[in-house]
């Protein structure tokens, strides 16, 4: 890959060429998700379902261990993980919990926060 | 000829799906977000617009990574939901108007913006929850044409792009040989963010800003670069660009009709603009 400078902005990832190649097989494998048949297929058999999409280990890793910031790293995409996380009923401040170390509460106690200034 | 009679932009939270399926309109959580709708379904009533053009943005359920366009229209009878994914309650279909749909795609082509045409298009929440929103009683006379614009796989269009294409589609809808009223809805933004470190990132001076200058200078918002948007907006908050498309197909002055602006809904500031063509 030609080495490219690009703008960083903390704590945000952008989605572009590189990381839709890398993530292309995760992000699949989450599509297959907007069908009921394949979210019980995928629960029934985590791994193996990973397997048949092609999953590196690294995102392989990062579905078992449900673990947001891994999977965005090895490519993912945040529309397609959403449906990821749709399979064990987590909304979006689960999410982003997770992601930033806060408890569900702090999060949404940050995110009414944005709104009073 | 047809006649554009106003422009609306309202967020499209996955979640406001299920606050309408269990009637939480009341409910303390989504009361300052609903209430924001009764006037716009006043002027509605008052316009009676025969067609939304809707400029959105799919999330995974009609474009995949296999195929994504950066700029697509719909072309069908009807326009189906399905299973997203995420648990939310699917809508009945919608009308298409093919029709307006080939004229645009003529008038645009011909202007040369080189879309992707779908005579089949699943329409996500992006599409249907501002228009169960809008028309809370589904107006089933109402015709529909998508408009799609990738916000999902960067490079996305830039803003100045989108500005243009929206002007285009304003020309080209006024230059269809038809005594429709048409409304051109833009939905998605306002500023959040889901993912990273930064998830929960929203920025109201910004958002405030940008509604402001929507209706009074939308070329304001192309100083912007997309990257810009991302840092000021949230990695989703760059759905704006939906709104800005919008508003271009507006044409030159609007008036602003009335506007809602609350957080959170979800993780995301959530923004309602209602503008009438002067
Ligand atoms: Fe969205």
């Amino acid at each position: 890959m030609a080495s490219k400078s690009k703008r960083v902005i903390p704590g945000t990832t952008i989605f572009d060429g590189d990381m839709a190649r890398k993530g292309y097989a995760l992000n699949k494998m989450c599509y297959s998700f907007n069908s009921e048949e394949n979210r019980q297929a995928f629960l029934a058999d985590r791994e193996g379902y990973c397997a048949r999409f092609g999953l590196n280990a690294e995102q392989t890793k990062a579905v078992l261990d449900l673990s947001v910031l891994a999977m965005l790293a090895a490519g993912g995409n945040a529309y397609f993980i959403a449906k990821l996380g749709g399979i064990y009923k987590l909304d979006m401040q689960d999410v982003g919990a997770q992601q930033t170390g806060m408890t569900k509460a702090e999060f949404q106690a940050k995110l009414v926060a944005a709104g009073k200034n | 000829m047809a006649r554009i009679v106003g422009g609306i932009s309202v967020t499209h939270v996955p979640y406001i799906g299920r606050a309408i399926a269990n009637s939480l309109q009341q409910d303390a959580y989504w009361k300052p977000f609903f209430d924001g709708f009764p006037p716009v379904h006043a002027w509605l009533d008052k316009v009676k617009p025969d067609v939304a053009v809707v400029v959105y943005n799919d999330h995974g359920l009609n474009f995949f990574l296999d195929k994504m366009p950066t700029f697509a229209i719909g072309a069908a009878e009807e326009y189906r939901n399905a299973d997203e994914g995420w648990g939310i309650p699917t809508v009945a279909p919608f009308k298409g108007d093919p029709d307006l749909s080939w004229h645009l795609i003529d008038s645009l082509i011909e202007a040369e913006f080189d879309l992707t045409t779908c005579q089949e298009m699943l329409v996500d929440h992006a599409f249907t929850l501002p228009l169960e929103l809008l028309w809370p009683k589904r107006n089933a006379a109402l015709r529909t044409v998508p408009v799609c614009q990738n916000t999902v796989q960067f490079p996305l269009p830039t803003p100045k792009r989108c500005l243009a294409f929206g002007r285009a589609i304003g020309k080209a809808i006024e230059s269809w040989d038809s005594d429709a009223r048409v409304v051109v809805i833009g939905t998605g933004g306002l500023s959040h963010q889901l993912d990273g470190e930064r998830a929960g990132f929203i920025n109201k001076k910004f958002d405030l800003e940008f509604m402001e200058k929507l209706v009074t200078d939308p070329d304001w918002v192309t100083r912007y670069s997309i990257t810009d948007l991302v840092e000021l907006t949230g990695t989703q908050g760059v759905e704006l660009i939906n709104w800005l498309t919008a508003r271009g197909a507006l044409g030159g002055a609007v008036k602003a009709i009335h506007t809602n602006y609350h957080i959170p809904i979800s993780n995301t500031a959530a923004g309602l603009i209602a503008m009438e063509t002067v």
